[in-house]
């Protein structure tokens, strides 16, 4: 059987310096994969060539098994990958309900997008409270939500996520990480990006663990958490 | 007999004029930061192309008909070659520094000024446009509007409210605001940012084609150097208004217009400023104004300060 994403090999390199160096990892339908790491190792680099953002220097991304090599990044999202990129990267001076049409941009069936704007709203009633403000005066953490909510309306198969807890407060994170299991739970493929390791390991199936432009370590979610390395590297532990 | 309202009448179709061109600076430059210093030159050639039109025309048709057609010819002329500029001198340096297109902007501004001197037939002295002026109309005793002003007058406003329109309202319109934002993400949506940038260009390019049209009716003449004043001029009010702002372009065009009426009328009344008023300093007062509003408001009258950027 051929998973959903397959990534064999993948090198991206900035010139001369190579950011990615040969990682290799699957996504299998329904499952939330998380690759974990500190800064620089490599993690949204990844995000960015799969949604088509970077050119890969190397290796193999297959989509549905279908390579994605020289696909503009504009017709990934209509083979079914959507990416809430690092940082929110809203669109400040839209409306919430302009940002969550934008997400849809490709689709057609107006019916369904008024529907998924609802289902938006009812995932993170705020963003139904204030509609009509521009995007840029909603905190961070409802700009994650935004982000989140966005990416959803094209109907990803695959939706990948970078850094959702980034600068949030523990109560915001809270919220955004019983969103993801939600999303799980209604069978969205997730790939999550994430420094919070303790919080992305413990509701991943698969981990992988990341470090200078190399995956070191796999496994699954829980074998990755009780990993003594992991621990001490990413958990505080010592 | 009070005169002021005929300056104001004067300058404000001047600066219609400038807020039509202005658009093109500010469109642009509202979607991949480049100011194309080429847009004067695709003014002018919007000229040429409406003049094309109009000497392929037989003879005695109506002005009714010359005119559209004109505003069609010249827009054909003035959008390929602004497309063709994107296509094939600006993209290559999409993510080079600054520097390079603003260069490339300045060459190939004199570059399409010396084709049209150098190929246009006879385009080496000005040439004539339909005879358009006539009878002013007259609106109050001491308000008398030329037709070419009544022109743009009209035209003008007509092109900024469908601009608004369909930037605010239609998909593709939606589409431009969000690369504008955020190229990138804009991606991320499915958004094909190529299109979206070449779909300003062109924009920019039509709106310079109605205003050369309407240069050259009020003036009954073209010349191949007319790009560079209004050029110059027409940024100038962009960046008044607010580069990357539409509405600020029309802004930015209309206090230009009017303060160049109102100092070529007042300013030699002023007691000792006999020497600085008159139309020879126009100019002057033009770019001192916009000095003065830089000094106050570095965004431009509507522009927006840079910090929503998450």
């Amino acid at each position: 059987m051929t998973a959903l994403l397959e990534v064999e090999d993948l090198r991206v390199a900035y010139g001369k310096i190579e950011a990615v160096k040969g990682i290799s990892f699957r996504v299998e339908a329904g499952q939330v994969v998380t690759l974990i790491g500190t800064n620089g190792a490599g993690k949204t680099t990844t995000l960015r060539t799969l949604s088509g953002l970077l050119k890969p220097s190397g290796g193999r991304i297959l989509f549905e098994g279908k390579p994605l090599a020289g696909i503009p990044a504009h017709k990934i999202v209509a083979l079914g990958l959507a990416h809430s990129p690092e940082g929110r990267h809203i669109f400040p001076r839209l409306t919430i309900a302009e940002n969550l049409q934008l997400g849809a941009f490709l689709r057609t069936d107006k019916a369904g997008i008024e529907k998924d704007v609802q289902r938006a709203y009812d995932l993170f009633p705020i963003l139904g409270e204030r509609r009509k403000q521009a995007a840029g005066t909603l905190s961070g953490g409802e700009q994650q939500m935004l982000a989140m909510g966005r990416a959803l309306m094209s109907q990803p198969k695959l939706l990948m996520l970078d850094e959702p807890s980034m600068g949030l407060s523990p109560i915001m994170m809270q919220k955004i990480m019983e969103t993801i299991v939600e999303l799980k739970a209604s069978g969205t493929t997730i790939l999550l990006v994430e420094q919070n390791a303790q919080a992305a390991l413990s509701l991943a199936d698969q981990g992988h663990v990341m470090e200078v432009g190399k995956v070191v370590l796999s496994g699954t979610g829980a074998d990755l958490l009780h990993d003594e390395s992991v621990r001490k590297a990413y958990l505080g532990e010592d | 007999m009070n005169e002021l309202p005929q300056q104001l009448a004067n300058g404000l179709a001047l600066g219609a004029l400038y807020g039509l061109i202005a658009i093109g600076y500010t469109m642009v430059y509202g979607i991949v930061q480049l100011i194309n210093f080429a847009h004067g030159e695709i003014f002018m050639i919007g000229g040429f192309g409406a003049l094309t039109t109009y000497l392929a025309l037989p003879s005695g048709t109506s002005l009714m008909v010359v005119i559209p057609l004109m505003i069609i010819g010249g827009a054909i002329a003035s959008v390929a070659v602004a497309t063709a500029a994107e296509r094939f001198a600006y993209r290559p340096l999409r993510g080079a520094p600054r520097l390079a297109p603003l260069i490339t902007a300045i060459g190939l501004s004199i570059v399409l000024q010396q084709l049209v001197w150098g190929f246009y037939p006879d385009a080496k002295k000005p040439r004539s446009f339909p005879e358009f002026q006539g009878e002013s109309f007259k609106i109050f005793d001491n308000l008398y509007l030329q037709r070419a002003d009544a022109f743009t007058l009209v035209l003008a406003p007509l092109c900024m409210l469908a601009l608004g329109m369909f930037v605010a309202k239609s998909r593709s319109g939606r589409a431009m605001q969000a690369t504008a934002q955020d190229p990138d993400t804009a991606k991320l949506m499915g958004i094909n940012t190529d299109r979206i940038i070449v779909m300003a260009f062109a924009i920019g390019a039509a709106f310079a084609a109605i205003a050369a049209v309407a240069y050259g009716l009020d003036k009954g003449q073209i010349n191949f150097e007319m790009g560079f004043l209004l050029g110059l001029k027409a940024f100038t009010a962009a960046v008044l208004g607010g580069i990357g702002n539409i509405y600020g372009a029309m802004v930015g065009g209309v206090v230009l217009g009017l303060a160049e009426a109102l100092s070529i009328a007042y300013i030699e009344e002023i007691p000792g400023m006999q020497q600085l008023g008159g139309g020879a300093w126009a100019n002057v007062w033009a770019f001192v104004l916009l000095i003065v509003v830089l000094l106050v408001r570095p965004q431009g009258l509507l522009g927006e300060r840079v910090a929503d950027r998450a």
